[in-house]
């Protein structure tokens, strides 16, 4: 074995050759327990090796942690293990290994509603003050608020997801849309009719759910939680005023339009592209991915130019005409494990895999958009993703999701009662969920 | 056809089988065989009556996996939480109908199965039987990914395969609704485990005497009359077996409406609530009360099979 002859190499340059010879018991043990030492984060030639936790990507994660890795000198190396694609998925493994002290986890890719869980649960390491104020510098305010909890920078920002409007140029057109002014709703469900194509919404029972629906009900001047707290039990929703009804009016109305696809129930982000690809593509709320995506698929041969070609991008839709839309915020910001034992490496390495640079390559490479406001000036950027100035005024217009350490329950619990979108009713939905919610956030219910 | 009663099996009884007295042999026979199975019986002990005890442990306490210091005894009252929520009774009614329907037919698919293995040419049977056995050796999540994409609106083919059927069209979502979810669901368990109940069926059909058979249709039976009169009394022990085992299997089922439904339209099982709770709420205490209650459930079917219909498990191991 190689890690073995390694050890033995090691060996022999700590302890003198003679002794070592003499001493033959004292030596094996020695091996052994160097051996037994540097399976702990060290790598075969002793260089601390950072594990960094990544969310299914194309492959720009691993890139990185070998552009770090050669940018270390070797200080350190990153080496990278993918966690499950779902992102409630990927909290549940990461929160398991973390509650058993796993000092295997260095880095972190997080979803930035489950930071507060981390934070509250003293799952992360805390950002060295010079580190904090480093990568806040010209970070997008929705960011640098998904990686806080407790008016404190928990996690470093990376990259920041928004969805914007996609829309066919030659459908708006022909509807009569002026796309270079803000869109309603209303405005889209009557094009949507009249031109008689789809406009795709993420109906799933799932995360897509929430974020549609903390899009609106902040678009509409509200939020999900209206007073925070740390304490479950004094958590205040705000599904019943005024904003949370008309946020779920608005999502009834788009779900009962009849031009959200036969399978709204079950469309995510993935499926909504596909139609929004398909001849009856017309408009569509999602990431910027499907860019890329639909550039990929001219590639394969599967989607002709001209489709893509007729892609644009708006910023999303208003819920009150002349009221600024609070588009959704994601994305993905970096977390140190408490338990590392490298954190002062791991935070360096962070701010290695934050830079304008490996920012910009990530946006361009896998079309996940920078925190970054400098990105957006690199005109390479630009000629790439002809959508980033959109993408940019939507970061610095979006919302986060709840912040809050129980935000699994909070969303469930919408999730519960809000699906599926057509059947709601605006007066007794959202009562029934902050029902439910609440009763679940005392433990006296099941999700 | 009243003269076709069964004669009692005869009985090769055991060499020394005294009430009263245990011969030496005796006494060193069964010590050899709790040296024989006392392994077994000791990791048995340690993987799961452990894990079942510490389950129990965990669900008299108000824990979350998160807030460790926060972990509260708070008695029976996780078990109150659930008993008086609808969503569990849901569960169990969800859990149930799958149960129910996927064993039924597992049952009358797996028996036909079994005849055709039965009755097979001798030089077709051992692939008969492991083109039977395929199913049964996919992983079942695999299998569970492999039914969503065949029913999925977009990517599947069953929509414009079967179009000509009414209700199925384009347009049709099949996990959009409860009952069409269920249906699918239902269908990919029954595929996957129908070649373990007749495998099991299998080994009852070859235990039925060929004289008896041959005495019946020499009595001039038809074939209705020997199946009912010969065929199924002689294997009621291998059938109850396999319907034990399917059913405990069956309520426990998991992969297929994690990976279908995630438990949307009322898809959950009780399996599928107690991660919820224990996984995604992190709840540890609630999510282990659930997790007892589905294992009291278990026991509960199994002691129904076992003193109800009075199943010998010992014909599972083909000794009976």
């Amino acid at each position: 074995m190689p890690e073995s002859a390694d050890q033995t190499r090691g060996r022999r340059t700590a302890v003198p050759r003679g002794r070592a010879r003499r001493a033959l018991g004292a030596g094996a043990a020695a091996v052994v327990l160097a051996s037994g030492l540097a399976a702990c984060g060290s790598g075969d030639s002793g260089v601390p090796e950072l594990v960094w936790y990544t969310n299914p990507d194309s492959g720009g994660q691993a890139e990185l942690a070998a552009r770090c890795t050669e940018a270390a000198g070797g200080r350190y190396t990153i080496t990278t293990s993918v966690l499950p694609r779902e992102a409630s998925a990927q909290r549940e493994q990461l929160v398991r290994r973390l509650a058993a002290n796993d000092a295997s986890i260095d880095i972190m890719s997080l979803d930035p509603p489950f930071i507060p869980e981390f934070a509250q649960a003293g799952f992360l390491a805390p950002v060295p003050e010079d580190v904090a104020e480093r990568v806040t510098e010209d970070v997008v305010e929705s960011a640098i608020e998904g990686s806080t909890w407790d008016d404190e920078l928990v996690a470093v920002p990376w990259w920041a997801n928004t969805q914007v409007l996609w829309y066919r140029t030659s459908v708006a057109e022909a509807a009569g849309l002026d796309m270079t002014q803000p869109v309603t709703w209303d405005q889209l469900i009557t094009a949507a009719q009249d031109q008689d194509v789809l406009l795709g919404v993420q109906g799933i029972r799932a995360e897509a759910l929430t974020v549609w629906f903390n899009a609106l009900i902040e678009s509409a001047g509200g939020s999900i939680i209206a007073e925070n707290s740390t304490d479950p039990e004094q958590i205040q929703l705000g599904l019943t005023s005024e904003e949370g009804i008309r946020a779920a009016e608005v999502m009834r109305d788009i779900s009962t339009s009849g031009q959200v696809g036969p399978a709204l129930s079950t469309a995510n982000e993935d499926s909504t592209a596909t139609g929004f690809e398909s001849d009856q593509g017309g408009f569509m709320v999602n990431y910027p991915f499907v860019y890329p995506r639909g550039l990929a698929a001219v590639e394969a041969g599967t989607l002709d130019q001209s489709v893509v070609d007729d892609y644009a991008a708006a910023v999303y839709p208003q819920v009150d005409e002349g009221v600024e839309a609070a588009p959704p915020y994601g994305g993905i910001n970096l977390g140190v494990g408490a338990y590392s034992e490298h954190t002062d490496l791991a935070y360096e390495a962070t701010e290695c895999i934050t830079t304008t640079e490996n920012q910009a390559y990530y946006f361009v490479s896998n079309g996940n958009p920078a925190s970054d406001t400098a990105v957006y000036d690199d005109p390479e950027v630009l000629e790439e993703f002809p959508q980033a100035p959109v993408i940019l005024q939507s970061l610095q217009q979006a919302a986060p999701r709840p912040q809050t350490p129980y935000y699994s329950e909070v969303s469930g619990g919408l999730q519960r009662e809000y699906h599926p979108t057509a059947a709601i009713d605006p007066e007794q939905t959202p009562q029934d969920a902050t029902e439910l919610i609440e009763a679940v956030l005392r433990k006296e219910q099941l999700l | 056809m009243s003269t076709t009663t069964l004669p009692p099996a005869p009985k090769t009884e055991p060499v020394s089988k005294p009430k009263a007295f245990v011969s030496d042999r005796a006494k060193a026979e069964r010590k050899l065989g709790w040296m024989l199975a006392g392994p077994a019986l000791a990791v048995m002990l340690l993987v799961t009556a452990y894990p079942i005890a510490q389950a129990f442990y965990d669900s008299l306490f108000d824990y979350r996996l998160t807030d460790p210091e926060n972990r509260s005894f708070t008695g029976l009252s996780n078990y109150l939480v659930i008993l008086t929520d609808s969503l569990w009774w849901t569960a169990i009614l969800v859990t149930a109908f799958i149960t129910v329907v996927t064993v039924a037919v597992e049952l009358v698919l797996g028996f036909a199965l079994a005849m055709v293995m039965n009755k097979a040419l001798k030089a077709i049977r051992p692939f008969l039987r492991a083109v039977i056995l395929i199913p049964y050796a996919v992983i079942t999540v695999v299998s569970a990914f492999a039914w969503q994409f065949a029913f999925d609106i977009n990517t599947g083919f069953v929509n414009s395969w079967f179009a000509w059927i009414p209700g199925v069209g384009a347009d049709t979502d099949w996990f959009g609704d409860t009952g069409t979810s269920l249906f699918v669901i239902c269908l990919a368990e029954i595929w996957k485990t129908t070649p373990f109940i007749s495998l099991l069926l299998l080994a009852g059909l070859a235990q039925v005497p060929e004289v008896l058979q041959e005495a019946a249709q020499v009595d001039g039976a038809t074939w209705w009359q020997r199946m009912r009169r010969v065929t199924l009394p002689n294997m009621k022990a291998a059938i109850m077996v396999a319907l034990l085992f399917r059913t405990l299997d069956a309520f426990r089922v998991f992969d297929s409406i994690f990976v279908m439904t995630a438990g949307a339209n009322n898809t959950e099982s009780v399996s599928f609530l107690a991660y919820r709770q224990t996984i995604s709420r992190l709840e540890i205490g609630l999510g282990s009360a659930v997790s007892v209650l589905l294992f009291i459930v278990v026991v509960l079917i199994a002691f129904i099979f076992i003193k109800g219909f009075k199943v010998d498990l010992a014909q599972a191991r083909g000794d009976g």
